[in-house]
Protein backbone atom coordinates (compact mmCIF):
# COMPACT_ATOMS: atom_id res chain seq x y z
CA UNK A 1 0.00 0.00 0.00
CA UNK A 2 1.12 3.78 -0.48
CA UNK A 3 1.84 4.53 2.86
CA UNK A 4 1.65 8.30 1.08
CA UNK A 5 1.34 9.14 -1.73
CA UNK A 6 3.14 10.79 -4.09
CA UNK A 7 2.98 14.53 -5.18
CA UNK A 8 2.62 14.21 -8.16
CA UNK A 9 -0.11 11.19 -8.35
CA UNK A 10 -3.95 11.94 -9.07
CA UNK A 11 -4.34 10.47 -5.54
CA UNK A 12 -7.62 8.64 -4.42
CA UNK A 13 -10.20 8.34 -6.96
CA UNK A 14 -13.36 6.81 -7.49
CA UNK A 15 -14.97 5.48 -9.98
CA UNK A 16 -18.63 5.91 -11.07
CA UNK A 17 -20.82 3.95 -12.71
CA UNK A 18 -22.82 5.58 -16.17
CA UNK A 19 -26.14 4.18 -16.70
CA UNK A 20 -27.06 3.98 -20.96
CA UNK A 21 -30.73 2.97 -21.75
CA UNK A 22 -30.79 3.58 -25.48
CA UNK A 23 -30.00 0.28 -27.29
CA UNK A 24 -26.60 0.06 -28.79
CA UNK A 25 -26.53 -1.91 -32.41
CA UNK A 26 -23.44 -3.90 -32.55
CA UNK A 27 -21.14 -4.82 -35.30
CA UNK A 28 -22.07 -8.07 -35.04
CA UNK A 29 -25.83 -7.38 -35.35
CA UNK A 30 -26.65 -8.16 -32.24
CA UNK A 31 -28.41 -5.16 -29.67
CA UNK A 32 -27.27 -4.60 -26.42
CA UNK A 33 -30.50 -2.97 -24.74
CA UNK A 34 -29.21 -1.14 -21.92
CA UNK A 35 -25.75 -1.10 -20.50
CA UNK A 36 -23.54 0.43 -17.89
CA UNK A 37 -19.65 1.95 -18.28
CA UNK A 38 -17.77 2.23 -15.63
CA UNK A 39 -15.94 5.68 -15.13
CA UNK A 40 -12.87 7.61 -13.59
CA UNK A 41 -12.37 10.97 -14.28
CA UNK A 42 -9.43 13.25 -13.50
CA UNK A 43 -8.74 16.82 -13.06
CA UNK A 44 -11.62 19.48 -13.53
CA UNK A 45 -13.24 20.08 -17.05
CA UNK A 46 -12.59 23.71 -17.83
CA UNK A 47 -15.01 26.48 -18.27
CA UNK A 48 -15.27 26.31 -22.37
CA UNK A 49 -14.92 22.89 -22.23
CA UNK A 50 -12.31 22.65 -24.06
CA UNK A 51 -9.65 20.17 -22.03
CA UNK A 52 -10.79 16.93 -21.99
CA UNK A 53 -9.39 13.46 -22.93
CA UNK A 54 -10.08 10.12 -23.50
CA UNK A 55 -7.79 7.49 -22.36
CA UNK A 56 -8.40 3.89 -24.02
CA UNK A 57 -7.41 1.37 -22.54
CA UNK A 58 -5.48 -1.93 -23.67
CA UNK A 59 -5.97 -5.46 -23.92
CA UNK A 60 -5.99 -6.12 -19.73
CA UNK A 61 -6.34 -2.39 -18.93
CA UNK A 62 -9.20 -0.82 -17.34
CA UNK A 63 -11.26 2.44 -16.75
CA UNK A 64 -8.60 3.01 -13.17
CA UNK A 65 -5.51 4.20 -15.42
CA UNK A 66 -4.36 6.61 -12.09
CA UNK A 67 -4.09 7.31 -9.19
CA UNK A 68 -5.56 4.78 -6.04
CA UNK A 69 -8.90 3.18 -4.70
CA UNK A 70 -8.06 3.28 -1.61
CA UNK A 71 -5.19 3.81 1.18
CA UNK A 72 -4.85 0.07 0.90
CA UNK A 73 -4.20 -0.17 -2.39
CA UNK A 74 -1.28 -1.89 -3.48
CA UNK A 75 -1.08 -0.54 -6.65
CA UNK A 76 -1.51 2.23 -8.78
CA UNK A 77 -3.79 2.98 -11.82
CA UNK A 78 -2.16 0.99 -15.31
CA UNK A 79 -0.63 4.66 -16.35
CA UNK A 80 0.10 6.27 -13.34
CA UNK A 81 3.33 6.96 -15.47
CA UNK A 82 1.82 9.15 -17.71
CA UNK A 83 -1.52 10.67 -15.77
CA UNK A 84 -0.92 12.62 -12.83
CA UNK A 85 -0.29 16.45 -12.19
CA UNK A 86 2.66 17.84 -13.78
CA UNK A 87 2.77 14.53 -15.80
CA UNK A 88 2.13 14.12 -19.81
CA UNK A 89 -0.93 14.03 -19.58
CA UNK A 90 -1.37 16.94 -16.62
CA UNK A 91 -4.37 16.85 -14.54
CA UNK A 92 -3.81 20.10 -13.48
CA UNK A 93 -4.58 21.15 -17.03
CA UNK A 94 -6.92 18.52 -18.66
CA UNK A 95 -10.04 16.56 -17.59
CA UNK A 96 -9.10 12.99 -18.22
CA UNK A 97 -11.99 10.83 -18.61
CA UNK A 98 -10.90 6.66 -18.52
CA UNK A 99 -13.41 3.94 -19.16
CA UNK A 100 -13.89 -0.17 -18.92
CA UNK A 101 -14.60 -0.94 -22.51
CA UNK A 102 -18.00 -2.98 -23.00
CA UNK A 103 -16.94 -6.76 -22.37
CA UNK A 104 -14.66 -5.98 -19.63
CA UNK A 105 -14.85 -7.53 -16.41
CA UNK A 106 -14.24 -4.33 -14.37
CA UNK A 107 -17.76 -2.83 -13.48
CA UNK A 108 -18.77 -2.28 -16.98
CA UNK A 109 -21.48 -4.59 -19.13
CA UNK A 110 -19.54 -7.72 -19.80
CA UNK A 111 -19.47 -11.53 -19.54
CA UNK A 112 -19.39 -11.28 -15.96
CA UNK A 113 -22.54 -8.85 -15.56
CA UNK A 114 -25.95 -10.35 -15.42
CA UNK A 115 -28.29 -9.90 -18.08
CA UNK A 116 -30.64 -7.15 -17.47
CA UNK A 117 -34.13 -8.62 -15.67
CA UNK A 118 -32.56 -12.33 -15.36
CA UNK A 119 -30.43 -13.80 -12.23
CA UNK A 120 -28.25 -15.15 -15.46
CA UNK A 121 -24.66 -13.92 -16.37
CA UNK A 122 -24.02 -13.00 -19.72
CA UNK A 123 -20.78 -15.24 -19.63
CA UNK A 124 -20.34 -16.73 -23.03
CA UNK A 125 -23.52 -15.03 -24.66
CA UNK A 126 -22.04 -11.82 -24.94
CA UNK A 127 -22.19 -10.55 -28.22
CA UNK A 128 -18.43 -10.17 -29.48
CA UNK A 129 -17.83 -6.49 -29.69
CA UNK A 130 -15.51 -4.41 -31.81
CA UNK A 131 -13.22 -1.12 -31.81
CA UNK A 132 -16.17 0.69 -33.43
CA UNK A 133 -18.51 -0.26 -30.95
CA UNK A 134 -16.19 0.83 -28.16
CA UNK A 135 -15.55 4.25 -29.87
CA UNK A 136 -20.05 4.48 -30.38
CA UNK A 137 -20.31 3.57 -26.60
CA UNK A 138 -17.55 5.56 -25.79
CA UNK A 139 -19.42 8.50 -28.07
CA UNK A 140 -22.12 8.03 -26.23
CA UNK A 141 -20.71 8.55 -22.77
CA UNK A 142 -19.32 11.95 -23.99
CA UNK A 143 -22.86 12.89 -24.95
CA UNK A 144 -23.44 12.19 -20.75
CA UNK A 145 -20.49 13.68 -20.12
CA UNK A 146 -21.70 16.95 -21.56
CA UNK A 147 -18.39 16.99 -23.46
CA UNK A 148 -18.60 18.63 -27.05
CA UNK A 149 -15.24 17.32 -28.19
CA UNK A 150 -12.49 15.72 -27.04
CA UNK A 151 -9.18 17.73 -27.03
CA UNK A 152 -7.20 14.46 -27.55
CA UNK A 153 -8.07 10.94 -27.08
CA UNK A 154 -5.32 8.79 -26.10
CA UNK A 155 -4.00 5.14 -25.94
CA UNK A 156 -1.04 2.47 -26.62
CA UNK A 157 -1.43 -0.82 -28.08
CA UNK A 158 -5.19 -1.58 -28.45
CA UNK A 159 -6.41 1.71 -26.58
CA UNK A 160 -3.86 2.92 -29.77
CA UNK A 161 -6.33 0.81 -32.57
CA UNK A 162 -9.44 3.14 -30.81
CA UNK A 163 -7.92 6.18 -31.22
CA UNK A 164 -7.31 5.64 -34.92
CA UNK A 165 -11.01 4.46 -35.31
CA UNK A 166 -11.93 7.60 -33.00
CA UNK A 167 -10.14 9.99 -35.62
CA UNK A 168 -12.06 8.04 -38.46
CA UNK A 169 -15.93 7.29 -37.17
CA UNK A 170 -15.94 10.67 -35.30
CA UNK A 171 -13.74 13.23 -36.94
CA UNK A 172 -15.36 16.22 -35.66
CA UNK A 173 -15.35 15.14 -32.47
CA UNK A 174 -11.01 15.12 -31.78
CA UNK A 175 -9.00 17.92 -32.24
CA UNK A 176 -5.46 15.36 -31.15
CA UNK A 177 -5.01 11.31 -31.93
CA UNK A 178 -2.34 10.20 -29.91
CA UNK A 179 -1.40 6.44 -31.18
CA UNK A 180 0.82 4.82 -28.76
CA UNK A 181 2.71 1.15 -29.24
CA UNK A 182 -0.66 0.50 -31.69
CA UNK A 183 -0.97 -1.05 -35.28
CA UNK A 184 -3.33 -0.52 -38.24
CA UNK A 185 -4.07 -3.93 -38.05
CA UNK A 186 -3.41 -7.10 -36.70
CA UNK A 187 -0.70 -9.50 -38.48
CA UNK A 188 -1.26 -13.28 -39.01
CA UNK A 189 1.35 -13.54 -36.04
CA UNK A 190 -0.52 -11.51 -33.46
CA UNK A 191 -3.64 -13.29 -34.63
CA UNK A 192 -1.41 -16.61 -34.45
CA UNK A 193 -0.45 -15.50 -30.63
CA UNK A 194 -4.14 -14.20 -29.77
CA UNK A 195 -5.75 -17.90 -31.01
CA UNK A 196 -2.97 -20.29 -28.92
CA UNK A 197 -4.08 -17.78 -26.04
CA UNK A 198 -8.01 -18.37 -26.64
CA UNK A 199 -7.49 -22.50 -27.67
CA UNK A 200 -5.63 -22.26 -23.88
CA UNK A 201 -8.64 -21.44 -22.11
CA UNK A 202 -11.17 -22.74 -24.24
CA UNK A 203 -9.73 -26.05 -23.32
CA UNK A 204 -9.77 -25.84 -19.71
CA UNK A 205 -11.90 -28.29 -18.54
CA UNK A 206 -13.07 -25.75 -15.63
CA UNK A 207 -14.30 -23.58 -19.17
CA UNK A 208 -17.98 -25.07 -19.63
CA UNK A 209 -17.98 -23.55 -22.92
CA UNK A 210 -17.90 -20.02 -21.22
CA UNK A 211 -20.45 -21.30 -18.77
CA UNK A 212 -17.79 -21.54 -15.77
CA UNK A 213 -19.39 -18.70 -13.27
CA UNK A 214 -22.55 -20.81 -13.62
CA UNK A 215 -20.93 -23.79 -12.81
CA UNK A 216 -18.80 -22.17 -9.43
CA UNK A 217 -15.67 -23.20 -11.03
CA UNK A 218 -13.11 -20.67 -13.16
CA UNK A 219 -10.60 -21.68 -16.19
CA UNK A 220 -7.67 -21.17 -13.83
CA UNK A 221 -5.00 -23.52 -15.73
CA UNK A 222 -5.90 -21.69 -19.73
CA UNK A 223 -6.15 -17.84 -18.22
CA UNK A 224 -2.94 -18.65 -16.44
CA UNK A 225 -1.34 -20.08 -19.84
CA UNK A 226 -2.90 -17.20 -21.70
CA UNK A 227 -1.09 -14.70 -19.99
CA UNK A 228 2.04 -16.09 -19.39
CA UNK A 229 1.94 -16.30 -23.27
CA UNK A 230 1.11 -12.71 -23.60
CA UNK A 231 4.28 -12.21 -21.26
CA UNK A 232 6.69 -12.95 -23.80
CA UNK A 233 5.17 -11.19 -26.34
CA UNK A 234 5.17 -8.04 -23.99
CA UNK A 235 8.20 -8.05 -23.48
CA UNK A 236 11.50 -8.02 -25.51
CA UNK A 237 14.48 -10.81 -25.35
CA UNK A 238 16.85 -8.17 -24.14
CA UNK A 239 14.55 -6.90 -21.59
CA UNK A 240 13.93 -10.59 -20.57
CA UNK A 241 17.91 -11.43 -21.01
CA UNK A 242 18.43 -8.32 -18.61
CA UNK A 243 15.42 -9.12 -16.20
CA UNK A 244 16.34 -12.86 -15.48
CA UNK A 245 19.10 -14.04 -17.74
CA UNK A 246 19.03 -17.94 -16.91
CA UNK A 247 19.17 -17.03 -13.34
CA UNK A 248 17.96 -20.25 -11.11
CA UNK A 249 15.36 -19.66 -8.60
CA UNK A 250 17.32 -21.93 -5.51
CA UNK A 251 20.67 -21.69 -7.51
CA UNK A 252 20.64 -25.24 -8.64
CA UNK A 253 18.93 -27.31 -11.25
CA UNK A 254 16.11 -29.35 -9.91
CA UNK A 255 16.33 -32.01 -12.71
CA UNK A 256 12.28 -31.91 -12.55
CA UNK A 257 9.22 -30.44 -14.18
CA UNK A 258 8.92 -27.51 -11.99
CA UNK A 259 10.52 -24.40 -11.46
CA UNK A 260 14.11 -24.27 -11.86
CA UNK A 261 14.51 -20.85 -13.53
CA UNK A 262 13.50 -16.94 -12.68
CA UNK A 263 12.09 -16.52 -15.71
CA UNK A 264 9.23 -19.74 -15.19
CA UNK A 265 8.75 -18.33 -11.44
CA UNK A 266 7.72 -14.52 -12.96
CA UNK A 267 5.53 -16.33 -15.31
CA UNK A 268 3.69 -18.90 -13.58
CA UNK A 269 3.39 -15.37 -10.79
CA UNK A 270 2.11 -13.06 -13.71
CA UNK A 271 -0.19 -15.83 -15.01
CA UNK A 272 -1.53 -16.65 -11.37
CA UNK A 273 -2.00 -13.64 -10.14
CA UNK A 274 -4.07 -12.32 -13.40
CA UNK A 275 -6.47 -15.18 -12.88
CA UNK A 276 -7.64 -13.35 -9.62
CA UNK A 277 -8.07 -9.71 -11.58
CA UNK A 278 -9.46 -10.71 -15.09
CA UNK A 279 -12.16 -13.25 -16.67
CA UNK A 280 -11.44 -15.51 -19.06
CA UNK A 281 -14.70 -14.86 -21.47
CA UNK A 282 -13.25 -10.94 -20.97
CA UNK A 283 -9.86 -12.35 -22.17
CA UNK A 284 -11.70 -13.76 -25.25
CA UNK A 285 -13.59 -11.10 -26.24
CA UNK A 286 -10.95 -8.65 -26.14
CA UNK A 287 -8.53 -10.87 -28.31
CA UNK A 288 -11.34 -11.00 -30.88
CA UNK A 289 -11.74 -7.28 -31.14
CA UNK A 290 -7.87 -7.21 -31.83
CA UNK A 291 -8.09 -9.55 -34.33
CA UNK A 292 -11.32 -8.03 -36.03
CA UNK A 293 -9.76 -4.81 -35.54
CA UNK A 294 -9.23 -2.86 -39.21
CA UNK A 295 -10.39 0.25 -40.16
CA UNK A 296 -9.27 0.24 -43.57
CA UNK A 297 -11.84 -2.42 -44.70
CA UNK A 298 -14.67 -0.09 -44.95
CA UNK A 299 -12.64 1.62 -47.15
CA UNK A 300 -11.83 -0.35 -50.32
CA UNK A 301 -9.03 -1.70 -47.15
CA UNK A 302 -7.14 1.55 -47.95
CA UNK A 303 -6.03 2.99 -45.07
CA UNK A 304 -5.33 6.34 -46.67
CA UNK A 305 -8.39 6.51 -47.79
CA UNK A 306 -9.93 5.99 -44.38
CA UNK A 307 -7.61 8.48 -42.81
CA UNK A 308 -8.79 10.93 -45.34
CA UNK A 309 -11.57 11.60 -43.66
CA UNK A 310 -10.05 12.09 -39.76
CA UNK A 311 -9.12 15.80 -38.86
CA UNK A 312 -7.45 15.26 -36.08
CA UNK A 313 -3.68 15.95 -35.28
CA UNK A 314 -1.89 12.89 -35.02
CA UNK A 315 0.88 11.58 -32.92
CA UNK A 316 2.63 8.43 -32.95
CA UNK A 317 4.98 6.54 -30.91
CA UNK A 318 6.63 3.30 -31.30
CA UNK A 319 9.56 1.75 -29.29
CA UNK A 320 12.33 -0.10 -31.24
CA UNK A 321 12.23 -3.37 -29.04
CA UNK A 322 8.33 -3.53 -29.57
CA UNK A 323 7.98 -6.80 -31.40
CA UNK A 324 4.02 -6.93 -30.77
CA UNK A 325 3.70 -4.13 -32.65
CA UNK A 326 6.99 -3.31 -34.16
CA UNK A 327 7.71 0.59 -35.69
CA UNK A 328 7.25 -0.55 -38.82
CA UNK A 329 3.50 -1.13 -38.06
CA UNK A 330 3.19 2.62 -36.85
CA UNK A 331 5.05 3.82 -39.63
CA UNK A 332 2.53 1.82 -41.44
CA UNK A 333 0.38 4.40 -39.89
CA UNK A 334 2.53 7.49 -40.47
CA UNK A 335 2.68 6.74 -43.93
CA UNK A 336 -1.12 6.35 -44.72
CA UNK A 337 -1.51 9.66 -42.71
CA UNK A 338 1.37 11.44 -44.99
CA UNK A 339 -0.82 10.21 -47.87
CA UNK A 340 -3.83 11.33 -46.92
CA UNK A 341 -2.04 15.26 -45.85
CA UNK A 342 -2.93 15.09 -42.14
CA UNK A 343 -0.97 16.69 -39.47
CA UNK A 344 1.36 13.93 -37.97
CA UNK A 345 4.61 13.58 -35.79
CA UNK A 346 6.32 10.47 -35.63
CA UNK A 347 8.43 9.49 -32.66
CA UNK A 348 10.95 6.03 -31.82
CA UNK A 349 11.73 5.39 -28.97
CA UNK A 350 15.03 3.40 -28.02
CA UNK A 351 13.95 0.91 -25.96
CA UNK A 352 14.49 -2.51 -24.77
CA UNK A 353 11.50 -3.35 -22.86
CA UNK A 354 9.19 -4.50 -25.46
CA UNK A 355 5.70 -3.52 -26.12
CA UNK A 356 5.62 -2.89 -22.61
CA UNK A 357 7.77 0.23 -22.68
CA UNK A 358 4.44 2.48 -23.45
CA UNK A 359 3.27 1.80 -19.90
CA UNK A 360 7.27 2.87 -18.52
CA UNK A 361 8.48 6.46 -17.79
CA UNK A 362 11.30 6.71 -20.39
CA UNK A 363 12.49 9.91 -20.64
CA UNK A 364 12.81 10.44 -24.11
CA UNK A 365 9.13 8.73 -24.46
CA UNK A 366 7.83 10.98 -21.85
CA UNK A 367 9.65 14.44 -23.07
CA UNK A 368 8.27 14.13 -26.36
CA UNK A 369 4.50 13.28 -25.36
CA UNK A 370 4.59 16.53 -22.36
CA UNK A 371 6.26 18.41 -25.25
CA UNK A 372 3.00 17.35 -27.33
CA UNK A 373 0.46 17.71 -25.09
CA UNK A 374 1.96 20.97 -23.62
CA UNK A 375 1.38 22.57 -27.14
CA UNK A 376 -2.07 21.22 -27.03
CA UNK A 377 -2.25 23.56 -23.60
CA UNK A 378 -0.55 26.50 -25.10
CA UNK A 379 -4.09 26.73 -27.58
CA UNK A 380 -6.02 26.96 -24.44
CA UNK A 381 -4.50 30.16 -23.05
CA UNK A 382 -4.49 31.27 -26.50
CA UNK A 383 -8.17 30.48 -26.73
CA UNK A 384 -8.76 32.00 -23.21
CA UNK A 385 -6.98 35.47 -24.22
CA UNK A 386 -8.87 35.91 -27.66
CA UNK B 1 14.96 35.41 -33.91
CA UNK B 2 17.23 36.03 -36.89
CA UNK B 3 16.82 33.50 -39.16
CA UNK B 4 19.91 32.08 -40.47
CA UNK B 5 21.22 33.55 -43.89
CA UNK B 6 20.96 30.69 -46.04
CA UNK B 7 17.49 29.76 -44.51
CA UNK B 8 16.00 33.39 -45.29
CA UNK B 9 17.42 32.86 -49.07
CA UNK B 10 15.81 29.62 -49.27
CA UNK B 11 12.58 30.90 -48.35
CA UNK B 12 12.73 33.18 -51.21
CA UNK B 13 12.88 30.68 -53.34
CA UNK B 14 9.78 29.13 -52.30
CA UNK B 15 6.24 29.78 -53.19
CA UNK B 16 4.25 30.50 -50.34
CA UNK B 17 1.51 28.01 -49.93
CA UNK B 18 3.72 25.30 -50.78
CA UNK B 19 4.18 21.81 -49.21
CA UNK B 20 7.40 20.68 -48.44
CA UNK B 21 9.46 17.88 -46.82
CA UNK B 22 12.63 19.02 -45.06
CA UNK B 23 15.16 16.42 -44.94
CA UNK B 24 17.14 16.96 -41.34
CA UNK B 25 15.08 19.57 -40.26
CA UNK B 26 16.78 19.83 -36.90
CA UNK B 27 15.07 21.72 -34.65
CA UNK B 28 12.45 22.93 -36.88
CA UNK B 29 13.36 26.42 -37.70
CA UNK B 30 13.29 26.59 -41.42
CA UNK B 31 9.77 25.33 -41.34
CA UNK B 32 8.48 27.11 -38.54
CA UNK B 33 9.64 30.24 -40.39
CA UNK B 34 8.22 28.88 -43.71
CA UNK B 35 4.78 27.79 -41.84
CA UNK B 36 4.24 31.31 -39.83
CA UNK B 37 5.42 34.04 -42.65
CA UNK B 38 4.18 31.64 -46.05
CA UNK B 39 1.65 29.75 -44.97
CA UNK B 40 3.44 26.56 -45.98
CA UNK B 41 2.86 23.22 -45.24
CA UNK B 42 4.62 19.78 -44.35
CA UNK B 43 7.09 17.62 -42.82
CA UNK B 44 10.75 17.40 -41.41
CA UNK B 45 12.41 14.24 -41.54
CA UNK B 46 15.06 14.26 -37.99
CA UNK B 47 16.63 11.34 -36.34
CA UNK B 48 18.13 13.38 -33.18
CA UNK B 49 15.56 13.28 -30.50
CA UNK B 50 16.04 16.14 -28.91
CA UNK B 51 15.45 18.09 -32.14
CA UNK B 52 12.15 16.09 -32.25
CA UNK B 53 11.25 17.35 -29.32
CA UNK B 54 11.89 20.73 -29.81
CA UNK B 55 9.89 20.25 -33.06
CA UNK B 56 7.12 19.27 -30.96
CA UNK B 57 7.24 22.05 -29.23
CA UNK B 58 6.88 24.15 -32.41
CA UNK B 59 3.75 22.53 -33.64
CA UNK B 60 6.12 21.35 -36.39
CA UNK B 61 5.00 17.43 -37.86
CA UNK B 62 8.20 15.68 -37.45
CA UNK B 63 8.93 12.33 -38.61
CA UNK B 64 11.68 10.38 -36.80
CA UNK B 65 13.19 8.39 -39.71
CA UNK B 66 16.93 7.76 -40.66
CA UNK B 67 18.11 9.12 -44.10
CA UNK B 68 20.11 6.66 -44.59
CA UNK B 69 17.56 4.12 -44.77
CA UNK B 70 15.81 6.87 -47.71
CA UNK B 71 12.27 8.36 -47.94
CA UNK B 72 10.85 5.96 -50.66
CA UNK B 73 9.48 3.79 -48.02
CA UNK B 74 7.71 6.79 -46.31
CA UNK B 75 6.29 8.92 -49.12
CA UNK B 76 4.28 9.08 -52.56
CA UNK B 77 5.97 10.02 -56.07
CA UNK B 78 5.20 14.09 -56.40
CA UNK B 79 4.26 14.29 -53.07
CA UNK B 80 5.30 17.24 -52.81
CA UNK B 81 5.86 20.74 -54.00
CA UNK B 82 9.54 21.08 -52.66
CA UNK B 83 11.99 18.80 -50.87
CA UNK B 84 14.53 21.23 -48.46
CA UNK B 85 18.19 19.65 -47.16
CA UNK B 86 20.28 21.73 -45.56
CA UNK B 87 23.18 20.55 -44.92
CA UNK B 88 22.83 17.37 -44.79
CA UNK B 89 23.43 15.99 -48.15
CA UNK B 90 27.51 15.56 -46.96
CA UNK B 91 26.73 13.41 -44.10
CA UNK B 92 24.26 11.26 -45.74
CA UNK B 93 25.64 7.64 -46.74
CA UNK B 94 24.72 7.76 -50.42
CA UNK B 95 23.98 11.20 -51.39
CA UNK B 96 23.69 9.83 -54.97
CA UNK B 97 20.50 7.88 -54.13
CA UNK B 98 18.86 9.87 -51.73
CA UNK B 99 18.98 12.78 -54.55
CA UNK B 100 17.74 10.43 -56.67
CA UNK B 101 14.26 9.33 -54.32
CA UNK B 102 14.01 13.54 -53.46
CA UNK B 103 13.51 14.41 -57.23
CA UNK B 104 11.13 11.38 -56.87
CA UNK B 105 8.67 12.56 -53.79
CA UNK B 106 9.06 16.29 -55.81
CA UNK B 107 9.54 17.71 -58.91
CA UNK B 108 12.01 20.37 -57.13
CA UNK B 109 14.42 20.42 -54.70
CA UNK B 110 16.34 22.96 -52.38
CA UNK B 111 20.08 21.60 -51.18
CA UNK B 112 22.87 23.07 -49.45
CA UNK B 113 26.25 21.55 -48.52
CA UNK B 114 29.32 23.34 -47.29
CA UNK B 115 31.71 24.09 -50.22
CA UNK B 116 34.98 21.74 -50.00
CA UNK B 117 36.21 23.58 -52.98
CA UNK B 118 36.46 27.36 -50.74
CA UNK B 119 39.70 28.59 -50.73
CA UNK B 120 40.55 28.26 -47.05
CA UNK B 121 39.75 24.36 -47.27
CA UNK B 122 42.34 23.83 -50.04
CA UNK B 123 44.90 26.32 -48.31
CA UNK B 124 44.69 24.06 -45.34
CA UNK B 125 44.64 20.85 -46.83
CA UNK B 126 47.52 21.98 -49.99
CA UNK B 127 49.45 24.08 -47.04
CA UNK B 128 48.86 23.20 -43.74
CA UNK B 129 48.63 19.46 -44.61
CA UNK B 130 45.58 18.55 -42.52
CA UNK B 131 41.85 18.16 -43.58
CA UNK B 132 40.12 21.72 -42.98
CA UNK B 133 38.53 23.16 -39.86
CA UNK B 134 36.80 25.90 -40.65
CA UNK B 135 33.44 27.74 -39.67
CA UNK B 136 31.58 25.59 -42.03
CA UNK B 137 33.13 22.70 -41.44
CA UNK B 138 33.68 22.86 -37.42
CA UNK B 139 34.57 18.74 -36.63
CA UNK B 140 37.66 17.34 -36.48
CA UNK B 141 38.19 13.90 -39.61
CA UNK B 142 37.34 11.72 -36.57
CA UNK B 143 34.35 12.76 -35.39
CA UNK B 144 32.52 14.53 -38.05
CA UNK B 145 29.50 13.57 -39.51
CA UNK B 146 30.35 14.29 -43.20
CA UNK B 147 31.78 11.83 -44.71
CA UNK B 148 30.57 13.06 -48.35
CA UNK B 149 31.96 16.08 -48.70
CA UNK B 150 32.16 17.89 -52.02
CA UNK B 151 33.01 20.54 -54.40
CA UNK B 152 30.26 22.97 -56.27
CA UNK B 153 32.12 21.10 -59.61
CA UNK B 154 32.19 17.61 -57.70
CA UNK B 155 27.89 18.21 -57.31
CA UNK B 156 27.22 19.65 -60.59
CA UNK B 157 29.08 16.58 -62.08
CA UNK B 158 26.82 14.75 -60.44
CA UNK B 159 23.61 16.42 -61.58
CA UNK B 160 24.80 16.01 -65.30
CA UNK B 161 25.45 12.43 -64.46
CA UNK B 162 21.97 12.19 -62.51
CA UNK B 163 20.29 14.01 -65.77
CA UNK B 164 19.38 16.88 -63.06
CA UNK B 165 18.82 20.39 -63.70
CA UNK B 166 20.03 23.39 -61.76
CA UNK B 167 17.63 26.46 -61.58
CA UNK B 168 19.77 28.51 -59.72
CA UNK B 169 22.55 28.71 -57.64
CA UNK B 170 23.51 31.06 -54.59
CA UNK B 171 26.83 30.48 -53.00
CA UNK B 172 27.45 32.65 -49.85
CA UNK B 173 30.44 33.16 -46.77
CA UNK B 174 29.90 30.97 -43.38
CA UNK B 175 27.81 34.74 -42.29
CA UNK B 176 25.66 32.98 -44.57
CA UNK B 177 26.35 36.69 -47.02
CA UNK B 178 27.13 37.02 -50.46
CA UNK B 179 29.99 38.62 -52.12
CA UNK B 180 31.15 39.60 -55.45
CA UNK B 181 34.66 37.66 -55.28
CA UNK B 182 32.05 34.26 -54.75
CA UNK B 183 30.22 35.82 -57.27
CA UNK B 184 33.00 35.69 -59.52
CA UNK B 185 34.69 32.30 -58.30
CA UNK B 186 31.93 30.53 -56.77
CA UNK B 187 33.87 26.99 -56.40
CA UNK B 188 37.09 28.90 -55.10
CA UNK B 189 35.13 31.66 -53.01
CA UNK B 190 31.83 30.42 -52.05
CA UNK B 191 31.68 28.43 -48.52
CA UNK B 192 28.27 27.17 -48.39
CA UNK B 193 26.59 25.93 -52.04
CA UNK B 194 22.78 26.75 -52.58
CA UNK B 195 21.18 25.07 -55.63
CA UNK B 196 17.42 24.80 -56.88
CA UNK B 197 17.74 21.56 -58.37
CA UNK B 198 14.58 19.68 -60.55
CA UNK B 199 14.21 16.19 -62.91
CA UNK B 200 15.05 17.43 -66.58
Amino acid sequence: MPKTIAENSIGIVIPELHHFDEPLLLDCGKTLDEYDLVVETYGTLNADKSNAILICHALSGDHHAAGYHSMDDKKSGWWESAIGPGKPIDTNKFFVVSSNNLGGCKGSTGPTTKIPGTDTYYGPDFPIVTVKDWVRSQQRLMIKLDIPKWSSVIGGSLGGMQVLQWSIDFPDLIDHAIVIAAAPKLSAQNIAFNEVARQAIMSDPEFHEGHYLANNSKPTGGVMLARMLGHITYLSDDAMREKFGRELREGKLNFGFDVDFQVESYLRYQGKSFVDRFDANTYLLMTKALDYFDPASDYDHNLVNALQLAKAKFLVISFTSDWRFAPERSREICRALVAANRDVSYVEITAHQGHDAFLIPIPEYMAAFAAYMNKITDGFSESKSS
Amino acid sequence: MNLRADLALISDWIKPGARILDLGCGDGTLLKHLRDTMNVSGYGIEIEQSNIVKCIESGINVIHNDLDEGINNFFDADSFDYVVMTQALQAIRHPEQLLDEVLRVSSDAIITFPNMGYWTNRVQLALGGHMPVTKSLPNYWYNTPNIHLCTLYDFENLCKQLDIRIIKRHVVDSQHKHNWLAKLFPNLFGEIAIYHITKK
